[in-house]
């Protein structure tokens, strides 16, 4: 163009797609953020997020479901923020007797001992599901597979899968043996500030565990019955993140309910 | 397409396959549907509420007279269907199903398995909540937040014992089916953007959709959690919420039954969810505000980042200033404090959106379309009705103005009428899109100038009776022979003007139901982009209802930011975000 072909205003204002983007967008994220394909081509078409969805590489489909469960969780962590924080403010709060007397009626419930090897037991399952998960992503299987040469990854994760899922289980288990042993003791959900506490808790944490323990089961099903390797990966990806962040939680609320009360 | 003519025999198998649909479109007009059976519902039990109020010896027929009980049941089941079957699943999952995946440049979500699952959880809760109605005394009549130490003891008056865990139940199932749609929006807007779509160039629409499911993941489970304790308390003879000693009936509850607990505690759960719900339901009306407004000024959004900046702010600072809800309920003064202090700073992000509304329209040569009125109403209804925002956030005000109609004017302009002009603006600017027709516009006119002076003349002497003592909640206002009584029945006129405006502002939406039905069917057929847009949902591909066979899988682009308009050209001068941009353009300067 001729230099004397100074651009209208409008067209100045107008946004372009290169760094003379005057609209509010920026340039499009060639660089920063540079998801390589692999393929090596030229730089235009070297990164996995300008394709379209659906054909963003080879783990789009898993990254997508991980993040979904990441947010569900982030979601079921503020329902757990909500209750931790209910029990330092009924900790804390009490009320005046008809002496003007300032009651705090707080009895911290004693934890039954079996909860520290049901601790053990939890924390067991999370190697466990761990070493699962990353069955799934054994390179060599994984390629194996690709060929066509059977399931070796479903095989090699199956025991670990079946393993947590009897950890869990015998956590679950440990667990009634806990709520029987206060009960002898005539503790009950009812009965005190604290022991509301306990077992709202436990019991919360408890379901959530079952439906870990569906979750694995699917999983368990799905290595047999799923025939793409993905589906299968993400089958027990996400049970094993999600078990993951159930012991990692009950880490936090043993913590709570054996030192904080 | 909606109205075109199908052969007999394909008709019913298809029906049921839109039914289950795991469509994102058809779970968006599923969404619609509820909304529509819930306001209809919702205004009815409203205008029983007013007639009440100058006609308390009017006796329903096949009812009987309105009890007090029955009007705090018509509070309640008003208050909950609106808050959340209309305000909060219209916007966010409506129309964000409907139209947040194609202005991304996606042809569908992220799980939409889950999607459905999510909705019909939410129908699910609405059945519920409707169902409660019929059970045994009654529905809930705690109103829509609640409040212990009544709503925790199921002896405490009718619609406490099954109506209560009914609504409950309910509440807890829209909480679940809300926290399902969240992760699917969220999961969508990071996961499936197209190409060159980066997160400055999302349309504002978008952010609002996003911020809002952040809020709804954070709030709800919080909401969630605390229904979860009310149950507890109700059933298993816990006491979070109720209080030693407790006086009900002149029977003080032994301390036995129930314990230590405190109302106060579910009033800050309750807000937690409660403050940050009302943004839930207002911001998508604010995003789709300015893309409107700028659509039809022909002009960018003015300070697209700070728009950007101020949703985030919102949702941030909303999720902190729950307090201000419980400044007359025993929080401690210097709490109060801290949360006066807060509320008021979102008077800033607010008011930098208004200013932004402002700047974008002012001095251009607008094209007054129904949708532009809409929004334009939306703005004026945000600033009439969030200018006594700051006036309550002030403690020593709210103690007086609290629990007056002053506040029931405060959120109806604010939250229900910005709100559902937000909703009209979306539907009478996407109509042409999804049912490839367009409304008519004489009759959008009529709809908008009588639901704009019909919800004036509704909510704005509200300040007025507000401030003159009238309480929320109350059956009756005469009868009661002592001064705050006689002080009272001043504002009886007034009340009478409240109630005609309230039917006549009901009235105003036959024009729009008749628009509606009339233009499904017989309505000019639309041209593919009517409003000269240039959001990604406008992408001749994208076409939502088109025929089978007819959408190409074309890979949708986003070359340049949204609302990039050429005022000097008038109408006709737009960019859309996907076209290309001239290489002789790009090099210039
Ligand atoms: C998006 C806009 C807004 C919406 C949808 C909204 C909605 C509401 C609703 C529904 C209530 C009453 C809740 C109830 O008791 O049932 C309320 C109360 C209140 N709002 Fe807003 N509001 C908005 C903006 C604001 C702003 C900008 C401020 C202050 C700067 C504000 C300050 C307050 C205060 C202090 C109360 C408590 C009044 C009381 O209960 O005594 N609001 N709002
Ligand atoms: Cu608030």
């Amino acid at each position: 163009m001729p230099a004397i072909f100074t651009p209208t205003d409008t067209d100045r204002k107008r946004p372009h797609a290169d760094d003379g983007d005057h609209g509010s967008g920026r340039r499009p994220p060639y660089d920063d953020g540079l998801k390589r394909t692999g393929g090596g081509g030229d730089n235009d078409n070297d990164n996995w997020n300008d394709r379209p969805a659906g054909r963003r590489g080879p783990r789009e489909k898993l990254e997508r479901y991980r993040l979904g469960l990441f947010f569900a969780l982030a979601g079921d962590l503020m329902f757990f923020v909500a209750i931790i924080s209910t029990f330092f403010v009924t900790k804390s709060s009490g009320h005046f007797d008809a002496y003007d007397r300032y009651i705090n009626e707080w009895l911290p419930t004693a934890i039954p001992r079996i909860l520290w090897l049901n601790t053990a037991v939890l924390f067991l399952s999370s190697v466990t599901v761990e070493m699962a998960r990353r069955r799934m992503f054994h390179q060599f299987d994984v390629m194996e597979e690709w060929f066509g040469l059977g399931k070796p990854t479903a095989k090699r994760a199956m025991p670990w899968v079946i393993a947590t899922i009897v950890l869990g289980i015998a956590f679950l288990l440990g667990q009634t043996v806990a709520w029987r042993q206060l009960a002898q003791e005539h503790v009950f959900l009812k009965s005190n500030p604290s022991s509301h506490f306990f077992y709202l808790i436990t019991y919360t944490h408890a379901i959530h565990l079952l439906v870990g323990i569906a979750g694995l089961a699917m999983a368990l099903v799905g290595l047999f019955a799923s025939k793409q390797i993905e589906n299968r990966q993400i089958l027990v990806d996400c049970a094993a993140w999600y078990w993951h962040s159930m012991g990692f939680l009950w880490l936090f609320l043993f913590v709570l309910l054996a030192y904080f009360q | 397409m909606m109205g075109t003519p199908q052969s007999g025999a394909t008709v019913r198998p298809r029906k049921i396959r839109w039914l289950f649909s795991t469509d994102h479109h058809v779970i968006g007009l599923q969404y619609l549907a509820l909304a529509c059976v819930a306001v209809t519902v919702g205004v009815g039990l409203s205008l029983f509420m007013r007639l009440h109020l100058i006609a308390p010896d009017f006796v329903v027929p096949g009812h009987g007279p309105i009890l007090p009980e029955d009007y705090l049941a018509l509070v309640t089941l008003h208050g909950t269907l609106m808050l959340f079957f209309v305000l909060t699943t219209a916007p966010q999952s409506g129309f964000g199903n409907l139209i947040l995946p194609a202005q991304i440049g996606s042809r569908r979500m992220a799980f939409p398995g889950l999607n459905a699952a999510g909705f019909w959880t939410t129908a699910l809760a609405l059945v519920v909540l409707l169902g409660s109605t019929f059970v045994q005394g009654g529905a809930a009549i705690s109103g829509w937040t609640a409040y212990p130490p009544l709503s925790a003891i199921a002896a405490a008056g009718p619609g406490q014992g099954l109506g209560m865990d009914l609504w409950l139940g309910s509440i807890a199932l829209f909480a679940v089916g809300t926290g399902i749609a969240s992760v699917n929006t969220l999961t969508t807007v990071i996961r499936f953007r197209c190409e060159g779509m980066t997160w400055e160039r999302l349309p504002l629409t978008v952010w609002a959709w996003f911020t809002a499911a952040l809020l709804s993941l954070i709030a709800f489970s919080v909401l969630l959690a605390a229904l979860v304790l009310l149950f507890l308390d109700r059933h298993a003879a816990t006491g979070f919420f109720v209080p030693q000693g407790d006086v009900l009936s002149s029977v003080v509850r032994a301390a036995a039954v129930h314990g230590n607990g405190s109302p106060l505690l579910w009033l800050h759960l309750f807000w937690f969810f409660g403050h940050p719900e009302v943004y839930i339901a207002i911001l998508p009306g604010m995003g789709l505000t300015s893309m409107l407004l700028a659509n039809f000024s022909r002009r960018r959004v003015y300070a697209y980042q700070m728009m950007i900046a101020t949703t985030l702010l919102i949702g941030g600072l909303g999720i902190l200033v729950w307090g201000h809800h419980m400044f007359v309920a025993g929080l401690n003064p210097f709490v109060g404090t801290a949360f006066s202090i807060s509320t008021m700073a979102i008077a800033l992000p607010s008011a930098a959106k208004v200013l932004s509304w402002l700047a974008t329209t002012w001095r251009s040569r607008p094209h007054f379309a129904t949708p532009m009125l809409f929004s334009l109403g939306f703005v004026s209804f945000f600033v009439v009705g969030g200018l006594s925002g700051p006036i309550l956030a002030q403690p020593i005000l709210d103690q007086y103005l609290h629990n007056t109609f002053f506040v029931v004017a405060h959120f109806h302009l604010i939250m229900a009428m910005a709100g559902v002009f937000g909703l009209f603006a979306g539907v009478y600017y996407y109509f042409p899109l999804i049912a490839g027709r367009y409304l008519s516009e004489g009759l959008g006119r009529v709809h908008f100038w009588g639901t704009l002076g019909g919800a004036y003349a509704t909510f704005l002497p509200m300040h007025m009776t507000g401030l003159a003592g009238e309480p929320r909640h109350y059956a009756q206002l005469t009868g009661i022979p002592n001064a705050a009584a006689r002080l009272l029945a001043q504002t009886l006129p007034l009340q009478r003007h409240i109630s005609y405006a309230a039917f006549f502002l009901a009235a105003s939406q036959l024009p729009f139901v008749w628009n509606v039905i009339r233009s499904a069917r017989w309505g000019d057929l639309a041209q593919p982009n009517p409003w000269n847009a240039t959001t990604l949902e406008w992408h001749p591909a994208l076409a939502p209802f088109a025929e089978e066979g007819s959408s190409s899988d074309e890979q949708i682009v986003a070359y340049c930011s949204p609302c990039a308009y050429d005022p000097g050209a008038g109408w006709a001068g737009f960019t859309p975000q996907w076209q290309e941009i001239p290489a002789s353009n790009v090099k210039r300067e």
